[in-house]
């Protein structure tokens, strides 16, 4: 055993990871795989696969379990130093609810979608990734729970968060958006996922999440971004691999993948329009606007992916113009049906305050002034003399995004955008050429949308008033919903500010 | 900041998580393991049915014949969460990469017996595709099952499986001074010799069970708790006469991994099995047919390694500790 060959980092990695598989005898490959074909995938040579990093699973143990006891250690101390004083005002652990109650969920979602694709994709590069993918989003699911325990025991919303995710009428947007991935096959998952989520619009959602936090004094959500973000760079790695593979290995996979490209464009723009609204309205401190989020994360570094993949073939998502146009409206549209339902939701709102308000028309000098003020300063005319305005009319949901028809036409802003197909004897209603497309190319899938509108009528969320609804969906009427102000949030965090004073003389 | 913030009156409004509260009955401090686990799977109102597999939602419970009232029961004794998991596997490798270092440096390797450093080549190596097929039954159990309880401890399961093989790989390496043939060998071996093919064939069946109860069953308890008391113990212990110590000091994770995840695996029997009687008899039957194959599969082995009557003793008696273990989780062994 002298003169010791000293083996590379790949040629290791392959010796110990890729050379386990076998091809078996005693049970079909089909039966082992079963979900392999039917979306019409064609894959040759799986051998051709690059593995894009060479963990082996001691090497994964020993840097997660690293950053695990650094992340501990910060969430330790900010909950023994009561480190959600340090936030810059108590309006931002809306966007924390929102987060916890919309996001988290996806998380663990992502965690068994990644198991599912790192059992059956035939592979064993990318399933050994798949794999590791499911447990660093176990990992995201259980740290952002973690951290956001500390503020459930100080803030209203939070409490109920699988619960809500399972019922709230704007929790079923994300809850879809991700039940419509893992219901999918094995492929368009890798793409709608890992590909278009995480490559994509992950910035979009994580940059301001983050960034937001980190603004206004969350150090412990902040920490929590950071401890992700390797594993972060590891799935975006993975679902650009992915892509490039498939399109590498048949030509015929081209038409197919862009077909999930343009659908998952889409579905996760309309997600995305969430933290939209997060972005403009609900930081405090104010990180960027949106629009300009989406300049630089889509169409500036999208701009040069697609520029990138176009030598597959592949070409920039379908209506990726209009979602760029939608920048300068999605945010102000959301936030007004937010203040409007405020009663049903989870989470606090308030109206845009006069500062706010410049910055909002100089963000979108186009838009802002034009169409959104004039509403905002009417409704806080209208609340000035105690006429608060609510719309107790149930909206009507989109059927495949599921967000409330309120998006405006591409190009007219002062229409609402409607749009509708028939299928079997059915009329499905959907907010923009975007959803539609996606419902026609598979009505079957969305005709069977879990659409909360559809269910209150059908009385199947506790009954047929909005408090026997909101009393389903687990909300404590009056301090969960309403206003910020007058919130007891809102009380607890005068109170604190108020004896912080007192005592600083 | 801190002084400050001493002399003012922070009172927490809510201990935890509503859910959390209902299953303590109290609204009170829960530890981190419950909060990260209990009621984190989505249970009601899935949007749309699978497109592979439209019979049924995407966690559903009725994806085993077991039932449970509250499947949150199948709590893992280790009360492993994330954190607490990949924290507890890298201290537990430290000793292992220690191990594999020290036997490399003295060559303790060089001390086996030449005989047998060939039956370690023709048992162990090949073993590892096994603790593959294991790896991909983990990662299926936690794809199918129902409930963050038995589902995440079950993705920490397949990590642990893809890490065996992997040591099982480096002690290859370091049979074959890193060239590889030893582990091109072991795979010839579990294609073609006559002594694995009932174990590859074991494994590849386990691959297309649908019921990811029965696979749980299958491969956590009647597959792990032969093969690891009889290759890990056993074998091992014939090697020690014939220089065999450095393979043990190798092996080490591995009995000490196995002793840990049965604590897990009888957790989860023993509850689902004393929730109803047709449980237990579900159950009982499973472990009737996968722990006889298991036996019947590694049968060859054993003789290949320990002889034929030594062989058929020792995995009697394997299979004897197997069986006393199931009835006292309360199957009708
Ligand atoms: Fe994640
Ligand atoms: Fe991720
Ligand atoms: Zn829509």
């Amino acid at each position: 055993m002298n003169a010791v060959a000293k083996l590379g980092l790949k040629q290791r990695y392959s010796l110990l990871t890729r050379g386990l598989d076998w091809e078996p005898s005693y049970q079909s490959k089909s039966a082992i795989y079963p979900y392999a074909e039917f979306e019409g995938i064609k894959i040759h040579d799986w051998s051709k696969w690059e593995d894009p990093f060479r963990l082996t699973m001691d090497a994964y143990w020993k840097f997660q379990a690293e950053k695990e006891r650094k992340l501990y250690a910060v969430l330790d101390s900010f909950a023994q130093n009561n480190g959600q004083m340090g936030l810059t005002d108590a309006r931002y652990v809306n966007a924390v609810k929102l987060f916890l109650t919309g996001v988290s969920p996806l998380e663990y979602q992502a965690h068994r979608g990644f198991a599912h694709v790192g059992r059956h994709i035939p592979g064993v590069g990318p399933r050994v990734a798949a794999q590791m993918q499911s447990l660093d989003e176990l990992r995201h699911v259980q740290t952002q729970i973690h951290t956001l325990s500390h503020y459930n025991k100080f803030f209203d919303g939070l409490h109920e968060f699988p619960h809500m995710h399972d019922r709230v009428w704007y929790l079923s947007v994300p809850k879809s958006f991700f039940d419509d991935a893992r219901t999918a096959g094995p492929f368009e998952y890798f793409i709608a996922i890992g590909f278009a989520f995480e490559y994509v619009l992950t910035n979009l959602l994580f940059v301001p999440f983050m960034s937001g936090a980190a603004y206004n004094g969350d150090l412990a959500t902040v920490t929590f971004g950071f401890s992700a973000q390797s594993d972060e760079s590891r799935h975006m790695t993975l679902g650009i691999e992915v892509i490039k593979f498939l399109l590498e290995q048949d030509p015929d996979n081209l038409p197919i993948v862009q077909k999930w490209v343009d659908k998952w464009f889409w579905r996760g723009h309309r997600v995305l329009g969430l933290v939209a609204m997060m972005m403009d309205y609900m930081l405090p401190k104010k990180i960027m606007s949106w629009r300009e989020a989406w300049e630089i994360y889509f169409t500036e570094a999208g701009g040069s992916l697609f520029q990138d993949l176009s030598r597959y073939g592949l070409r920039v998502p379908k209506y990726a113009d209009v979602a760029t146009a939608e920048a300068d409206h999605i945010s102000h549209q959301n936030w007004a049906v937010f203040y409007q339902y405020t009663h049903a939701a989870g989470f606090h709102t308030w109206l845009p305050s006069a500062e706010e308000m410049d910055w909002l028309s100089e963000k979108y000098p186009t838009t802002f002034d034009k169409y959104y003020r004039p509403r905002f300063e009417m409704w806080g005319e209208m609340a000035k003399e105690g006429k608060r305005f609510y719309n107790n009319a149930l909206p009507q949901l989109c059927t495949t995004c599921q967000i409330p028809m309120a998006y405006t036409e591409p190009g007219d802003p002062t229409t609402i955008s409607f749009r509708h197909s028939h299928y079997k004897g059915d009329t499905y209603h959907f907010c923009s050429d975007g959803c539609k497309d996606i419902f026609d190319n598979e009505p079957e899938k969305y005709s069977q949308s879990w659409l909360p509108v559809h269910q209150i009528f059908q009385g199947n969320c506790g009954g047929a008033s909005v408090e026997e609804v909101l009393k389903w969906y687990r909300l404590n009427l009056g301090a969960d919903n309403l206003d910020q102000a007058g919130s007891p949030d809102q009380a607890q965090w005068d109170a604190w500010m108020e004896a912080r004073r007192r005592v600083a003389g | 900041m801190t002084i400050e913030i001493k002399t003012l009156k922070v009172e927490p409004r809510r201990q935890t998580f509503g859910h959390i509260a209902r299953r303590y009955g109290a609204d009170k401090p829960a530890s981190r393991y419950d909060e990260a686990t209990l009621d984190v799977q989505a249970t009601a109102n899935f949007h749309y049915k699978p497109l592979w597999g439209a019979d049924h939602w995407l966690y559903d419970e009725r994806r085993t014949r077991v039932t449970m009232a509250d499947w949150y029961k199948l709590r893992d004794p280790r009360q492993y969460y994330y954190a607490t998991y990949n924290i507890a596997r890298a201290g537990q490798y430290q000793t292992t990469e220690r191990n594999i270092e020290f036997v490399d440096k003295r060559g303790l390797l060089a001390h086996l017996d030449p005989a047998w450093r060939e039956t370690v080549e023709t048992y162990l190596l090949p073993l590892r595709h096994m603790e593959w097929g294991a790896n991909l039954n983990c990662t299926n159990i936690c794809d199918l099952g129902y409930g963050t309880a038995v589902t995440a401890a079950s993705i920490f399961a397949a990590g642990d499986h893809l890490a065996l093989a992997q040591i099982i790989g480096r002690i290859g390496l370091l049979l074959d001074g890193n060239t590889g043939a030893s582990l091109d060998r072991a795979k010839d071996r579990w294609m073609t010799a006559p002594e694995w093919q009932g174990l590859r064939r074991l494994t590849e069946d386990t691959l297309v069970v649908k019921d990811w109860f029965e696979l749980l069953l299958a491969q956590n308890l009647a597959i792990d708790g032969i093969l690891y008391p009889l290759v890990y113990g056993r074998f091992d212990a014939a090697g020690q006469a014939l220089g065999g110590s450095a393979v043990s000091m190798l092996t080490e994770f591995m009995n000490e991994w196995f002793t840990e995840h049965s604590r897990w695996v009888d957790a989860v029997i023993k509850t689902a099995a004393a929730e109803s009687p047709e449980n237990r008899a579900l159950l009982t039957g499973w472990f009737a047919t996968w722990a006889s194959r298991a036996a019947g599969a590694f049968a060859p082995l054993a003789d290949h390694v320990l002889g034929a009557e030594e062989g058929t003793r020792a995995l009697a008696e394997v299979v004897g500790g197997l069986q006393a273990r199931a009835k006292t989780l309360g199957l009708a062994v």
